[in-house]
């Protein structure tokens, strides 16, 4: 059982700000982690051990002169390559955005600066976060650092690994199907997605537009609620960004189970492998016995969700990824004319998931198709929604799993997208609703891989979704892969 | 009313609709805090989220919603709870590759808009959305298909428009050249724009189609783009229901497409037909949330609205007595496009006639009307009333007119004075009369024997005499008194 106050960032962060450690030095520390692993791990497109430095610096001379560097205080955090950072190339792991440095910063990077964290590198993910094992990047698949034969998951796998392998001791990821939650899973960290605007999108290269929310990747529960802490808040710049203050989640983290309505839902457990259902199960026991009150449930509609996501997501990203035409930044190869330029830039940038999708959702969008696909996909989504709300009349959170299986071998799945699409069966449906839900480590399968526990809040729940998620941490069995290990 | 075709198309009737974007004249551009400007250096006034750049996302700007709710207002459309779209194209000049408009639901519909001879054209919707940015194409002959390159300048991407769609109730080029100058009138006159057709403020397309005389099913209409004048439109679709009649008559059909207005060539060319035409896959925009004014803001805009061109017409229509002249008329729409009836309103009721207050309004301050709106009423009056009064002559009077306007106000009397227009005494008039009456003996006997067109030669002589000084009513005066 971990003990409370044991959040790797928080201790650090705290160190930092009585002067004790030096934010120099914690960077050193990951900047030399980076250098051991990353060449096996592929975990980082680019470290950015300059920068880290001169920040690590000014942090430290912050404490010096007596001021407050911020919650963060000279913690290393890695920034999924989809996160625009000024001056520093954004690729979201593909060919297209070739050379392209974006002049402004993101509202979470100048979030996290402004909290005293440090950035250390952007990291590898799927092409434009299309995928569930990071094999889809252009730049060659990461590793799961617990075993480097499998994948660690995606589309956010290399900020997962980063926090895994403790080249980081935090990350940022996306997560539009579950590109958070997943990679933690199968990585043994923890990872959480937000309510949809509660933390800004600006500067996020949008996937899918409607279903896009960043989150953080921790090795603890305290240390992903502290980093929540930090992103969420209304940006004026993001109109869906939700205008109201968030509730600090730290506080009230501690507080237990006692009393707290448990929905264990069948529909998020049914596909999943046997030793993956085992788990969910145990942490429902376990929730239990810290006085929960546990109800099985089914929510059916959740089953039509993969069809919804397939339809909607593809067809915003078809629209979102229009703009790389070889015309303003990133890659342009030449042609006759501008419709030739365009469709060889695009043709030579994109690689086959993003193409695929790209052409599924201009399917789904187009004239005579639209309502049988797009709108009827909406009405699905609606259906969701709904089922979330009545599952919500009788219990304050759901619990489930976050992936069917643990981590799979690298190549297992790429030439089958539908195998590699189910990966995000128990993800999917707080996407479309828009609600927060967090993957929280549960021990291992039948392969010594770990395990991930899903639980789901209402809108804007994220105090209680942390504070339920740290009673199934604090109830994980031992004997599971240590994570973050390394830093 | 359904008038047939006037231009030798006997047995048609001509149906035309109309589709007016108007740029939005906001101090910034409709989803970002940049510059809404024209004539600027290229790629000045540009960010991250007109230039589509990865990860901007759209802000929505108050002062456009106001804006383009003032137009719903002026053209009794109901204002609803309206959603922006994405039209998905590829064009260089499209910075995402699509444009964030509104489609289905757009804020302004079912208005009208009443022409000044009475007629009523519906109009469907006036829904909100970006401009794109500009292309120059570079090369020997500047035609596109010829060009060696294309500069973009993004300055204009992210502009905000409102795009007026006309029910398909307009039935003569008169009455399409009347519907948008009434438009644009509105347009200037509740603050929306300058509706500048030339820099682009304001632009229309047209879509033309014919029918037999008599019948109601709508014929195959093609949309005329490029009319950059009120002269091009009336032209284009006249060029147009000729062309479709010609076409019918000799048994042929109309093909559905967008055609090119060439003004020079006074014709209209195929741009591209149906076959290829977009598929825009129109969707909600995600990054934006749904827009519903509430009603108070709906209710401040209407009340802030003020009078319409045609109500500030008839009023200066009333106070020449109710039944103007053709000049006249014409003088009143001038003055009140120009927005100078306020300044006619004033000056009328500072003690000055109304006739010529709307006569100097019209033409010599409405030649400098960006001075004219700045120009203080009472100085204005004091001018008209030296006039009238005999003190200036007509001359003097539009040359210290002039002098007002260049110099942006100034005492009526002492810039009279300074300019040497001190009215001439009735007696150093009547001896320099004597004067030239003396030195014209011949002329004058003819004048008297009833030679009146004598009197001009006699008026230039005195006017001479004067250094232009004279009053030429009282000229005439002097003169009709000598001949009795």
């Amino acid at each position: 059982m971990t003990p409370p106050g044991t959040g790797r960032a928080a201790t650090l962060a705290a160190a930092v700000r009585a002067g004790e450690r030096s934010a120099r030095q914690s960077v050193e520390d990951a900047l030399t982690a980076a250098e051991a692993h990353n060449g096996e791990l592929n975990v980082f497109l680019e470290v950015l051990a300059d920068e880290a430095r001169a920040q690590a610096d000014a942090v430290d001379a912050a404490v010096a002169a007596g001021r407050d560097p911020g919650p963060l205080a000279g913690v290393p955090v890695a920034l999924k390559d989809n996160l625009c950072t000024r001056g520093i190339p954004t690729t979201c792991g593909s060919r297209i955005l070739d050379g392209w440095r974006p002049p402004y910063e993101a509202t979470v990077v100048a979030s996290l600066r402004e909290a005293g964290a440090v950035v250390v590198g952007k990291t590898n993910m799927d092409e434009f976060a299309m995928g569930s094992s990071t094999e889809n990047s252009a730049f060659g698949p990461t590793r799961n650092p617990l075993d480097t034969t499998k994948v660690p998951g995606g589309s956010s796998g290399g900020s997962a690994a980063a926090v895994a392998a403790g080249l980081a001791h935090l990350a940022l990821g996306s997560d539009t199907g579950g590109s958070i939650r997943q990679p933690a899973a199968l990585c043994g960290v923890v990872g959480m997605k937000p309510t949809y605007g509660r933390v800004s999108r600006y500067g996020l290269v949008a996937f899918a537009s409607s279903l896009d929310q960043i989150g953080p990747f921790a090795t603890t529960v305290e240390d992903a609620a502290l980093l929540f802490d930090v992103l969420a808040g209304h940006d004026p710049m993001d109109s869906t960004s939700l205008p109201s203050a968030p509730e600090p989640t730290l506080p009230s983290l501690e507080e237990g189970a006692e009393g707290v309505r448990v929905g264990l839902c069948r529909s998020l457990v049914e596909g999943c492998a046997p030793d993956v259902a085992a788990r969910v199960q145990q942490a429902a026991d376990a929730l239990s016995d810290a006085g929960a009150k546990v109800e099985e449930m089914s929510v059916p509609e959740f089953g039509y969700g993969l069809s919804a996501y397939y339809l909607i997501a593809p067809a915003e990203a078809s629209s979102n990824l229009a703009r790389y035409d070889g015309v303003r930044y990133g890659l342009r190869v030449g042609g006759d004319d501008v419709a030739a330029m365009n469709t060889a830039t695009r043709t030579a940038g994109f690689g086959a998931e993003v193409k695929r999708r790209i052409m599924l959702g201009t399917y789904a969008l187009s004239a005579g198709y639209y309502d049988a696909y797009y709108a009827q996909a909406q009405r699905v989504r609606t259906l969701v929604m709904r089922a979330f709300d009545r599952a919500y009349e009788t219990v304050d959170v759901l619990l489930g799993a976050t992936a069917p299986t643990t981590a799979f071998a690298l190549g297992a799945k790429v030439n089958d997208p539908m195998a590699m699409y189910m990966n995000d069966v128990c993800t999917i449906p707080s996407n479309l609703s828009g609600h927060p839900a967090v993957s929280v480590p549960f021990g291992t399968g039948d392969d010594g891989l770990p395990v991930g526990v899903q639980v789901l809040a209402p809108a804007l729940g994220e105090a209680m979704l942390f504070r339920v998620a740290r009673v199934v941490e604090a109830h994980a069995p031992a004997g599971a892969p240590a994570a973050g290990g390394a830093a | 009313m359904n008038s047939v075709s006037t231009n030798g198309n006997a047995g048609w009737e001509t149906v035309i609709g109309l589709e007016v974007h108007c740029e939005l004249a906001t101090a910034t551009k409709l989803f970002c805090g940049c510059k809404n400007a024209f004539g600027d250096e290229p790629n000045v006034n540009i960010c991250p989220v007109c230039v589509g750049l990865p990860g901007a996302l759209p802000v929505l700007n108050a002062q456009a919603v106001e804006l383009a709710m003032r137009i719903g207002a002026a053209l009794h459309c109901e204002i609803r709870p309206s959603v922006f779209s994405r039209k998905n194209y590829f064009y260089p000049d499209q910075a995402k590759d699509y444009q964030i408009s509104q489609y289905d639901l757009p804020l302004n519909a079912g208005g009208w808009l009443e022409l000044p001879d009475g007629f009523r054209v519906g109009v469907t919707r006036a829904h909100m959305e970006e401009d794109t940015g500009k292309l120059t194409h570079v090369g020997a002959s500047g035609r596109i298909n010829a060009a060696e390159h294309a500069l973009v300048d993004y300055n204009r991407s992210g502009v905000p428009l409102v795009e007026i769609v006309s029910e398909p109730d307009i039935r003569s080029a008169a009455h399409a050249r009347a519907y948008a100058s009434e438009l644009r009138g509105i347009l200037v006159a509740t603050g929306v724009s300058d509706g500048r057709m030339e820099e682009g403020s304001m632009r229309v397309d047209a879509n033309v189609s014919v029918r037999p005389a008599g019948t109601t099913e709508f014929g195959t209409r093609c949309e005329i783009k490029n009319l950059n004048s009120l002269r091009s439109l009336g032209r284009a679709i006249e060029y147009e229901a000729t062309r479709q009649i010609a076409v019918l008559e000799a048994g042929g059909s109309i093909e559905q497409e967008t055609r090119h207005w060439d003004e020079a060539a006074g014709r209209t060319e195929s741009m591209r037909s149906k076959e290829e035409s977009h598929d825009y896959r129109y969707f909600p925009e995600p990054d934006l949330v749904p827009l519903a004014p509430g009603a108070d803001w709906q209710a401040r805009v209407r009340d802030g609205l003020g009078a319409m061109p045609a109500e500030r017409r008839a009023r200066l229509a009333a106070a020449l007595g109710g039944s103007p002249s053709d000049a006249e008329h014409d003088q009143i729409r001038a003055v009140v496009d120009l927005g100078l009836d306020a300044l006619v309103s004033a000056a009328t009721d500072a003690g000055a006639p109304t006739a010529l207050a709307l006569a100097r309004a019209a033409n010599e301050v409405a030649a400098q009307s960006e001075a004219g709106l700045q120009l203080d009423p009472a100085a204005f009056a004091g001018v008209l009333g030296m006039e009238a009064g005999g003190q200036l002559s007509a001359t003097q009077s539009k040359a210290v007119l002039g002098t007002l306007l260049e110099r942006g106000g100034g005492d009526p009397a002492a810039l009279a004075a300074e300019m040497g227009f001190e009215a001439l005494g009735s007696d150093t008039l009547s001896a320099v009369v004597d004067e030239v009456v003396g030195a014209h003996p011949d002329e004058w006997a003819r004048y008297a024997g009833g030679e009146d067109k004598l009197m001009g030669f006699f008026t230039g002589k005195v006017m001479q005499a004067t250094s232009g000084k004279a009053n030429g009513k009282e000229v005439a005066v002097e003169l009709r008194r000598r001949r009795g």
